[in-house]
Parts: C-alpha cells; sequence; structure tokens
C-alpha cells in the first residue's frame, strides 16, 4: 500500500514544496503576508489577493490540464476568454438583463470555441499547436468584430458580481475556481472519463485497439478548455466592467500552460493532476507577489519567471536528474579523500 | 511539364492564391496593381520575411521557435542603448548582437536535444527570457540617432513604376536566395529534411542529430536578429515591447507557404509567397477602407484553416 503510493506522492511533493518556501519566504520579507481581516462581510489580506488574483490562470489551467493529459495544447483560451466577454458584453449592451442569457452566451461562445478546437483537432489529425493557433489568431479578431472594434463598457450589477462579488466571505471568482475543480475532478475520478483521457495522451494506438474513441474524448477535453476559458474571460469582463478584445487574456495561455507544467505534468501526454495544475497557478502568482514584496522591480517579473520554467523543465528532465545525482557523488567523494 | 508533380500542389496553390488575391485588388482599385504596391509589400514585410525564413528551418525540422518575435524586440533594445547610449557604431554593434542572437539559438537548440525537451517549451521559455532581458535592459523605447541609420534609409534605387528598392528589401532578397541554397542544395540542407521527416530514421542514417538541431535553432535566432536589426531600420528605435505576436505571423506565413507542420516538406519559396499573402490581404484591407483592420485577423486565420486542411487531404490522399 505504501510502496505503491509512493510515486504518486513525490509527484504531490515537489509543486506544494515550491508553493509553501514561496510562501514561507513572503512571511519572512512581509510579516503582514498572512495577516487576514473580516470585514463587511468578506475576507481581506495578501493571500486571499492571491487566490483572486490567480483565479483566472487556475480556470485555464484546470482546462488546460486535460487537454495537455491527452498530448495536446490549447493556445487559444486567452483569445477564448476575449470571445467570452465579447459575447456577454454584446447581450450586455443589447438590453438584456436576464443574468441566464448574459452568462450563457459567454459559455456557449466558449463551447462553441472548444468544439471547433476539438473538432480540428481529434477529426482533422490536425497537430494541436497548429489547431488551435488558428482561434488565437482570428478569436481576437471575431472579439473586436462583436465588440465592433470598440472597448465596450457596461454596468450590470449581476454579471459584475461573477468578478468582484463574494460568497461566504471570499471573492466569487475563488469560490468559481472551487466549484470547477470539483465538477471536473467528480467527472474525471469517479468515472472513466480521466482513465480514458489519460490513456489517450500515454499511447493513443494502444487506446484506439482497446476500443476507446479517442476522438470523442479530444472533442470533449477542448469543450472543457474552452468552458473554462469562457468562465475566466467572463470573470476578467465583470472585473473591469468592460470587454477590451484586445486585451483580455493576453498571454494567459502561456501562464496556463506554465501552471500545467509547473504542476509536475508531462507535455507529451498521459497521467494529470487537476489539483496539481492549480497549485501551479498559485505559484505563477504567489510568485509576481514575491517578487513585489521582495523590492525587486516588477520589470524583472519575467526574466525570473524564464528562470523558473527552465529550472522545472530541468528538473524534470532524467538527463538531468542524472548528471545532478553524479555531481552529488562527486562531492561525496571529495568529501571522503578530505 | 504537361502535368504538375504532386509535391509542388501547395507551393502552386499559395502562388495561384497571391496572384488572384492581387489581381482582385488591381480590377478593384486604382493603383494596385503596380510595381510600386509589389515592392511596398517587400520592403513593409522585409522583416517578417526573414523572421519567417528561419521559422521555416525550424518546421521543416519538425520543430517550432516561439521566440522569433522576443529575439526582435531585444535585439532592437541593445542596439539602441549600444548606438545611443555607448556610442558604438551600428557596424560594430550588428556582428556583436548577430553572435549573441546565434549563441541564444544555440543554447536553445542543445537544451531540445540533449535534454529530450519539447521545442514548443523550451522556446517559450526562451521568448520569456528574451523578453524579460529586454525590459531589465530597458523598459522605455529608446530611440536611435545616428549618421549610419540616415544612410541606411537613404540607401536604395528606383525601379519604373515609382517601386523603391531600400535596404531592408536587399537584404531580405538576400536572406532568401542564400535560404533556398542552403535548404535545398547543401547537405545541411538535406539533413533538416531527413530530421523532419523521420528523426530516428535520420539517426540510424547516421546524420548527426546533435549538431543538426542546435545549427538549426542557431540559424532562425541569428535570422531574428537579423530581422530585429531590419525592423529598427524601420522605427530608428529599440523598445521591449516591440514586435509581439511576430512569431505567430512567422508561423503563419510558412504554413500558409506550404510547408508541412509535422515537418519534411516545404520550400522556402513558399514563405515568401506565405508572408506576401498576408501583405496583400493588409493592403487590400486599407485600400478599401471601409474594412475594419480586424479583419486582416480573421481573414489570415481564415486561410491558415484552409491551407492547413489542404495539408492534410494530401497527406492523407498519400498511401502510407
Amino acid at each position: 500500500m505504501n510502496l505503491s503510493k509512493n510515486p504518486n506522492l513525490r509527484r504531490y511533493l515537489w509543486p506544494c514544496a515550491g508553493l509553501l518556501l514561496l510562501l514561507l519566504i513572503n512571511a519572512i520579507i512581509a510579516p503582514e503576508f498572512f495577516h487576514i481581516e473580516f470585514k463587511d462581510g468578506r475576507f481581506y489580506g495578501s493571500v486571499i489577493d492571491v487566490l483572486n488574483r490567480a483565479a483566472p490562470v487556475a480556470l485555464l489551467a484546470i482546462g488546460m490540464a486535460l487537454v495537455i493529459a491527452t498530448g495536446g495544447v490549447d493556445l487559444s483560451v486567452g483569445s477564448i476568454m476575449a470571445i467570452a466577454g465579447a459575447a456577454s458584453a454584446y447581450y450586455i449592451t443589447k438590453g438584456v438583463d436576464n443574468l441566464a442569457i448574459i452568462i450563457g452566451a459567454g459559455l456557449l461562445a466558449g463551447l462553441i470555441a472548444g468544439a471547433i478546437n476539438g473538432f480540428l483537432v481529434g477529426y482533422m489529425s490536425i497537430q494541436p499547436i497548429v489547431a488551435t493557433l488558428i482561434l488565437m489568431v482570428a478569436g481576437r479578431g471575431i472579439a473586436q468584430l462583436m465588440n465592433e472594434g470598440q472597448i465596450v463598457t457596461f454596468d450590470h450589477a449581476g454579471f459584475a458580481f461573477l468578478g468582484t462579488g463574494d460568497f461566504l466571505g471570499l471573492p466569487f471568482p475563488v469560490v468559481l475556481v472551487i466549484i470547477t475543480f470539483v465538477i471536473v475532478q467528480l467527472l474525471t475520478r469517479k468515472t472513466a472519463l480521466g482513465l480514458y483521457i489519460e490513456a489517450v495522451g500515454a499511447n493513443p494506438s494502444a487506446s484506439h485497439y482497446m476500443g476507446l474513441n479517442a476522438k470523442a474524448i479530444k472533442m470533449s477535453v477542448y469543450c472543457v478548455a474552452g468552458l473554462c476559458a469562457a468562465l475566466a474571460g467572463m470573470i476578467a469582463a465583470a472585473d473591469i466592467k468592460g470587454s477590451d478584445a484586445n486585451n483580455a487574456g493576453l498571454w494567459l495561455e502561456l501562464d496556463a500552460i506554465l501552471a500545467v507544467v509547473i504542476g509536475g505534468a508531462s507535455l507529451m501526454g498521459g497521467r494529470f493532476s487537476i489539483f496539481l495544475a492549480v497549485i501551479g497557478a498559485l505559484i505563477i502568482q504567489t510568485l509576481s507577489v514575491t517578487i513585489i514584496l521582495s523590492g525587486i522591480p516588477p520589470k524583472f517579473n519575467l526574466l525570473i519567471k524564464a528562470s523558473a520554467i527552465i529550472i522545472v523543465l530541468l528538473m524534470q528532465s532524467p538527463l538531468f536528474q542524472k548528471q545532478l545525482s553524479q555531481l552529488n557523488i562527486w562531492k561525496k567523494k571529495e568529501a571522503n579523500h578530505a | 511539364m504537361l502535368k504538375l508533380n504532386p509535391k509542388f500542389i501547395p507551393l502552386a496553390v499559395t502562388c495561384c492564391l497571391f496572384f488572384l488575391l492581387f489581381g482582385i485588388g488591381a480590377v478593384q482599385f486604382e493603383g494596385f496593381g503596380s510595381s510600386r504596391v509589389l515592392f511596398n509589400l517587400l520592403s513593409d514585410n522585409a522583416f517578417l520575411i526573414i523572421a519567417a525564413v528561419g521559422m521555416t528551418f525550424v518546421i521543416l525540422s519538425g520543430g517550432i521557435d516561439l521566440s522569433v518575435g522576443a529575439v526582435i524586440a531585444l535585439t532592437g533594445v541593445v542596439c539602441s542603448v549600444l548606438i545611443s547610449q555607448y556610442q558604438w557604431h551600428p557596424l560594430v554593434v550588428f556582428p556583436v548582437v548577430l553572435i549573441g542572437g546565434t549563441a541564444f539559438g544555440a543554447i536553445m537548440g542543445a537544451i531540445i536535444h540533449y535534454y529530450k525537451m519539447q521545442p514548443f517549451i523550451v522556446t517559450l521559455a526562451g521568448m520569456f527570457f528574451a523578453r524579460g532581458l529586454a525590459s531589465v535592459i530597458s523598459e522605455e523605447s529608446i530611440p536611435i540617432e545616428h549618421e549610419f541609420y540616415n544612410q541606411v534609409a537613404a540607401f536604395g534605387f528606383m525601379l519604373p513604376g515609382d517601386a523603391w528598392v531600400g535596404t531592408s528589401t536587399i537584404i531580405c532578397l538576400l536572406v532568401l536566395v542564400a535560404a533556398i541554397i542552403v535548404a535545398h542544395y547543401t547537405r545541411f540542407g538535406g539533413r533538416v529534411y531527413a530530421v523532419g521527416g523521420d528523426a530516428n530514421s535520420a539517426a540510424l542514417m547516421g546524420i548527426p542529430l546533435a549538431q543538426t538541431t542546435i545549427r538549426i535553432y542557431a540559424i532562425s535566432a541569428f535570422l531574428a536578429t537579423l530581422a530585429g536589426i531590419v525592423y529598427s531600420f524601420y522605427t530608428f528605435s529599440g523598445y521591449s515591447l516591440a514586435a509581439v505576436g511576430v512569431e505567430l505571423d512567422a508561423i503563419a506565413a510558412v504554413v500558409i507557404g506550404g510547408t508541412l507542420l509535422t515537418g519534411g516538406y516545404g520550400y522556402m519559396f513558399g514563405t515568401l509567397m506565405g508572408v506576401l499573402i498576408m501583405g496583400v490581404v493588409q493592403t487590400y484591407i486599407s485600400f478599401d477602407g471601409t474594412l475594419s483592420s480586424w479583419w486582416t485577423k480573421i481573414v489570415i486565420g481564415l486561410l491558415l484553416f484552409c491551407f492547413i486542411a489542404l495539408q492534410q487531404l494530401l497527406v492523407r490522399g498519400k498511401p502510407r
């Protein structure tokens, strides 16, 4: 029992340790980091802020984790965010007051976009990078078309709640992440779907001979990624009470991929953990807070992020692990000599 | 000549599409079908053509390079700092940045090969790194003021029909010719195609994978740096947020140019046509005046889709 669990535990160890280390650094350089205040029926504090800001990337990462598990990648999630935000904004500015229609429009836009990606990857066997590149390029154009090239602002209390509201003291985006996480986790771990996804990613031809419908599975993961992106897009739009087709979700697809990779998933597909993907998203957000708190100018943000990716990737590479252990043996030998 | 060799079909489609689009523009708008517009396409997109040529090498080998746009921006920033703040002569600066850029690409290639990582994620990290470095050096746009840049801007000659051939056009055509020779007529070019076709068979054939991979990414970064220099000829400045998304334009151009994204098949000349098609779409939209600029993105997305679908049909049609 213990032995079979061991590799699984190791998988969780590194990302969680990384997050704890970052939190510890934050606590040391800024003792007020963990200070949480309860005011007007809602928690306030740096930690809550990190959770709130990490919400869009965490949502994207949940969808991206599934896509990457099938051996694919979705570059279009940032554009889908823009489309979903534009779709919701379109209905609000048309005078629709029914929140279900407004949110439904955003989710539907995300679902359609995801289905297009899924069709291209699953049924036309186009390389995922390229298939989703199409929507990444065209998606922002479509969102601008919906907005007629403007930054559409709106005022709708119900919709704004998505981005700025609170529930049980937590910011609503955080609640949305928890809900999405629970739903996706139940879908993938309490049904065979998760196993199918891993099988398709780990060995496409073996899973084909097993009788798995790889096309439908790929279609479904891209649809989920589209829905998650739509949710993130609506949060972003509700947060600023406007839809900005150019900047909504810009480069967030890269953060989402990064979150999944930091969570220890292999880009080749196979095993996945949504929990670790969310941890990855939290690590990214905490890292940028750490950079700010430690007094390093924010312009170093990207450089530090790049170094972090390279280190995480190197740690995952078997050759590097071997080189590292050889280095340790060397040191031990030297110590023995001395 | 009676029957077209099937391997030239995507290239032929690309060329026909270009002339069709150009023809439509020429019929519809006065002044569109002139050699002036044609050469403006070349000079406006010279940096993109250079970057896309580098991308073609990478994609032919079955990889991808996402760091291109960031390298262009970093080049611009380094050039402007060295020229404007340290008073170096541009002719000294250019070799320095070209060597630096090439080394950057070689390191990415080495990481991809030796640590067996996906090119996609390594060059993504490279993109963050280059943009990050550029913004650390300077967050503001730095103007370049040097007599040499004015001379470069003034250099060139006029072709009949009011068509201006400037420095960037000349550089980009030279790069294109050199790339065609390297890709199609040298041993290295053959290796690139072999690696893209099937890396395992290529290794069994005795092709040095490490050397080839490293060279491919070094060439791509070298050309991206050159594109950055040419880009600074237009802007007379260096800015860390310049050329955002150029890597995607370059990939799109390569695909529209008929190169297979799985590697092993494609032509350098197609990439030129790919960039020109995107340029024609942009020119058409600006000539029209009533169409908004976002239509460019949608049309390019549609073109991408059509060409990828065409590729799929051709690949499936072949017995495997």
